[in-house]
């Protein structure tokens, strides 16, 4: 009781003090006929403590960057993988050696076999008159061209080769390429960019995928081969779309597919592409000098003419038997190519040996048209011959001079189905000289492979070749997959 | 670097703007033409839209005869340029049968392999009679042959290396490759001038892409560190790995990248380092071993070196050397490999023989001969050009040498002119170096003659005179009144 009286009679001074202020003239107001007093008192401090709030910031936890201190430890801390990972056990790396050349029969680690893996379709590989030219333009130009097409790298039998195949197929002009697989990877990013729209076949190849991917556009595939999932997939894409007609749209096939020796059919697409308005890539590497009465490819296999395909390339490495690649179309897109495509533009040009064998191939194309009647018999007698093996059955088109087998029965696991292959293969390798080949697959490629046997028939073969493989394979298939 | 005077500056901006309104009135007009002729097919969009095209259209196609020059012979010193004519104002050219005999300064022919040899021709004949002129198959199929074999070991040998992978084309290994060592999750640190094969294949990757400046091993170190302590980009996870990406010798520059820096810097911070060879390989060297041995450097600090065939040995394709590990990891993975078209023989042989001749094998010295006379040339040009008061870009040693020209105009002035004068040199513009740095690129080779040299600089003084372009005052001549007065 003796502490509380001193506080109650400072709490008494203070409530004094205040009251004064509250009766202070200025602090009266009249509000509604009622007495306030001393309000100006109050509204004053309340405005003090909202300025007082307001003017705080509010709380962020403090940002504070990483000392020179901390960013060393951290580099010091951090391990990167090893640059590639290790080797499987029991990878195979060992590739098999030619000492001729890759005819329909050469030499491979020291004995003669029969060649059924190069893809010499027309027989060309050691033609005399092919080899006489690239002799003279040796000895006249050198091997290498030493520099891109834009300075000084343009020879005249670059120019020569452009114009003698731009009249082979019937087109106004056509452009060449130093590499068969930088032909499409090049040609596609030049003529799509982001926000075009692609539709593809889902069982192009890696050089392809390539080119789709680096050119930035939006890509829809659609199952392989199929027509009906083709037109389902363009109807998806256009209808309703009004800004589909302003974007350009393309569709992205391959004439005789390297992965499935399926054959497009190029008069459905033809439709399909002028019903949605579409531009057509053609990829005719396999079919460029074996497709139609006289070789002109896809095109005049189905009768289709060339002006309604817009864009066709081809690598020449296959039926013409020298490198490089070509692309073909009318007069806009070629010249378009010259600027803008960066195989073209950034790269060296072909050596010229390579483009006077082109001419020379593409001229005894014109004038022995024989050789394909040749050629196709050679898949026919393959196709019978190989009706019946046991194991094997054969998924390719019946006119694609790539012939598939693959395995009528899955193993299940697709490395023990590659590993059969494989010991097929070597075992007709060895023990009957037969040169054959399984299906190969980079872990970059994004299309799910059929795995199988390729087998690359050429003009140049003869029936005993043929019947020599298939009773070597019929023979090594059954003892392999007998007990599968 | 290049220091662009502000008068320059201010003059090639100029220029460049007039072109452009110019053209922009053009295409104003073509507008109202095109309106009465429809020429795309209703309902596919047109291949390029509106502007897309302008600077092809507008400026590229007025000054078109200077790029895209014909020839009738080998890329040899001297050579046959086909003339061309124009109807309609250079918007198509005609090639007509007439040539003129000029001196090459354009051609990547470093050694003098470009044309026929007396070495590597014959055996270069052998083989394609013995082989045929391609395998029409790939590698690992049936497309490898002895020859193969033979130049991976060879070119292993000469660079340094344990082991080497071929491909047929140089721009193919490296948009292939580099997808085959790192992929999404690791880091790519290029150089920011490195060379469009480089930038497809590492945005082919998936990887994160980061552009160091060029040549600058300081701002290298500073990307390096930020990199690694932040981690991924948004999720902040550590890289699985990094890669820098370097070049020996830059086309458009002519410098010589900081290779022993660059080395120790990516040595301290776990990098792996990728250097590219295209040109300097075989051009610069004692032996003619690249930067490497110019600098220093110890080839198995570089993880992978890169290198083509096309410039120094007069033939096609590209080569990787490496570890024995990385290079069967690539023969099994890289789809180039898988895939592609093997090189083709002949090729093969001719860089076989051609690194036969530098390394001495072929019972000669001839190809001691030559690398010294690419350097003595070399030193010998630049250090002319410089007296006469031009500003050449490059490092000493190195046989490109690219000339300012800076000015819009004077690009096809230059170009004709020496064309005129049968000396045929390179020019170069946007888009593939920047907008104000217009240049004109020298490539030097062993074959050129001291004579050729002084016709050379003497055609190039006088047409430098005619357009302008001798930025520096030029050197009082001191020392040999004799050298002068060849130059008058």
């Amino acid at each position: 009781m003796d502490m509380a009286l001193p506080v109650v009679n400072a709490t008494a001074a203070v409530l004094a003090r205040v009251s004064a202020a509250f009766n202070a003239p200025l602090a009266r107001a009249v509000v509604f006929g009622v007495h306030i007093d001393g309000h100006l008192v109050v509204e004053g401090l309340l405005i003090a403590v909202i300025v007082f709030q307001l003017s705080r910031k509010s709380y962020k936890p403090p940002k504070k960057p990483l000392t020179e201190k901390e960013i060393d430890e951290l580099c010091d801390e951090w391990e990167p993988e090893p640059l590639c990972p290790p080797i499987k056990e029991g990878a195979r790396i060992d590739t098999p050696m030619l000492e001729s050349a890759a005819g329909p029969h050469t030499i491979v680690d020291g004995k003669e076999v029969v060649n059924f893996a190069s893809a010499n379709y027309l027989g060309l590989i050691g033609n005399e008159k092919i080899i006489d030219s690239c002799i003279g333009s040796l000895e006249k130009y050198g091997v290498g061209s030493c520099g891109p097409r834009g300075f000084y790298g343009t020879i005249d039998v670059h120019l020569d080769c452009e114009s003698k195949i731009a009249k082979f197929l019937g087109t106004p002009d056509s452009i060449l390429y130093s590499y068969g697989i930088s032909t499409i990877f090049s040609v596609i990013p030049a003529f799509c960019k982001k926000g075009d729209i692609i539709v593809a076949d889902e069982g192009v190849h890696w050089a392809v995928q390539n080119g789709l991917h680096l050119s930035r556009s939006t890509v829809v595939y659609f199952k392989h081969n199929d027509m009906a999932s083709l037109a389902s997939t363009l109807e998806k894409l256009t209808r309703g779309n009004k800004r589909a007609e302003k974007i350009r749209r393309y569709i992205v096939v391959e004439s005789i597919y390297q992965n499935s020796g399926q054959i497009a059919p190029l008069d459905e697409i033809v439709k399909l592409k002028e019903k949605y308005r579409f531009r057509v890539i053609l990829e005719e590497s396999h079919s460029f000098g074996v497709l139609g009465k006289s070789g002109r490819g896809l095109a005049e296999h189905y009768g289709v003419p060339i002006e309604k395909i817009d864009i066709i390339t081809a690598g020449m490495g296959n039926a013409l038997a020298t490198d490089g690649g070509f692309c073909t179309g009318s007069v806009r897109v070629v010249d378009h190519q010259r600027l803008s495509s960066s195989g073209y533009v950034f790269s060296a040009s072909l050596p010229p040996y390579l483009a006077s064998a082109a001419v020379s191939a593409v001229n005894y194309l014109e004038e022995n048209p024989s050789v394909l009647a040749n050629l196709r018999s050679n898949i026919a007698l393959l196709h019978k011959e190989l009706s019946d093996t046991p194991g094997l059955e054969i998924t390719s088109h019946v006119l694609s001079p790539i012939v598939f087998l693959k395995l009528k029965k899955s193993t299940g696991s697709p490395t023990t189905d590659l590993d059969l292959l494989e010991t097929i293969a070597d075992k007709v390798l060895k023990e009957d000289s037969v040169f054959i080949v399984t299906s190969k697959k980079s872990n970059l490629d994004r299309c799910k492979l059929p795995i199988g046997i390729r087998l690359f028939v050429s003009a140049g073969h003869t029936e005993s070749d043929i019947s020599r493989l298939s009773s070597s394979l019929k023979r090594v298939s059954a003892s392999v997959l007998s007990d599968y | 670097m290049v220091r662009l005077p502000y008068t320059t500056a201010l003059t090639t901006l100029f220029s460049y703007g007039l072109l452009f309104a110019f053209g922009q009135l053009r295409d104003f007009f073509r507008k109202f033409v095109d309106w009465f002729k429809a020429k795309n097919v209703k309902g596919y969009a047109p291949i390029c839209l509106g502007l897309e095209d302008f600077y092809v259209r507008r400026l590229y196609l007025r000054i078109q005869d200077c790029f895209g020059r014909p020839i009738a012979s080998a890329p040899d010193s001297w050579f046959d340029v086909v003339e061309r004519t124009s109807n309609d104002n250079n918007k198509t050219l005609q090639c007509t049968s007439n040539t003129t005999r000029c001196l090459n300064l354009g051609s990547y022919n470093y050694l003098g392999f470009a044309a026929a040899d007396e070495y590597c021709t014959p055996r270069v004949i052998e083989s394609l009679k013995k082989y045929s002129a391609s395998t029409c198959s790939v590698r690992v199929d049936g497309g490898t042959t002895k020859l193969h074999a033979e130049l991976e070991e060879l070119a292993a040998r000469f660079v340094g290396k344990p082991a080497a992978i071929l491909f047929g084309m140089g721009y193919v290994t490296n948009s292939a490759i580099i997808p085959c060592l790192i992929g999404k999750g690791g880091l790519i640190i290029s150089d920011s001038l490195n060379h469009n094969s480089i930038v497809n294949g590492a945005r082919g990757s998936g990887a994160t892409v980061r552009v160091f400046q060029h040549n600058s091993p300081a701002h290298l170190e500073e990307v390096l560190r930020e990199q690694i302590a932040g981690g991924q980009p948004r999720t902040h996870r550590p890289w699985k790995k990094i890669i820098v990406i370097v070049e020996g010798i830059y086309s458009m520059e002519g410098e010589l990248c900081k290779l022993p820096e660059i080395i120790a810097v990516c040595k301290k911070y776990k990098a792996y380092t990728y250097l590219d060879e295209a040109h300097s390989i075989g051009a610069v060297g004692q032996s003619g071993r690249g930067v490497c041995e110019l600098l220093g450097v110890d080839p198995a600090d570089v993880d992978i070196m890169m290198g083509t065939f096309t410039k120094s040995f007069g033939s096609c394709g590209g080569y990787i050397a490496a570890s024995k590990e990385i290079i069967q990891h690539l023969k099994q993975s890289c789809p180039a490999h898988l895939y592609a078209t093997s090189m083709s023989p002949p090729a093969v042989q001719q860089v076989i023989s051609a690194i036969k001749v530098i390394l001495g094998e072929d019972g000669s010295n001839r190809g001691a001969q030559k690398l010294a006379r690419i350097r003595e040339n070399s030193n010998f040009f630049r250090s002319e050009l410089k007296k006469m008061g031009f500003e050449v870009l490059g490092d000493n040693d190195s046989p490109v040498m690219p000339i300012m020209l800076y000015n819009p105009a004077k690009i096809p002035a230059f170009s004709r002119e020496c064309l005129r004068q049968k000396v045929a040199v390179v020019t170069v513009a946007f888009p593939a170096t920047p907008l104000l740095l217009a240049r004109a690129r020298i490539c030097i080779s062993a074959s050129h003659t001291r004579e050729d040299l002084m016709k050379a600089l003497d055609v190039i003084s006088r047409v430098g005179d005619l357009v302008g372009i001798k930025y520096f005052p030029a050197e009082p001549p001191k020392i040999a009144e004799a050298d002068h007065d060849k130059l008058e």
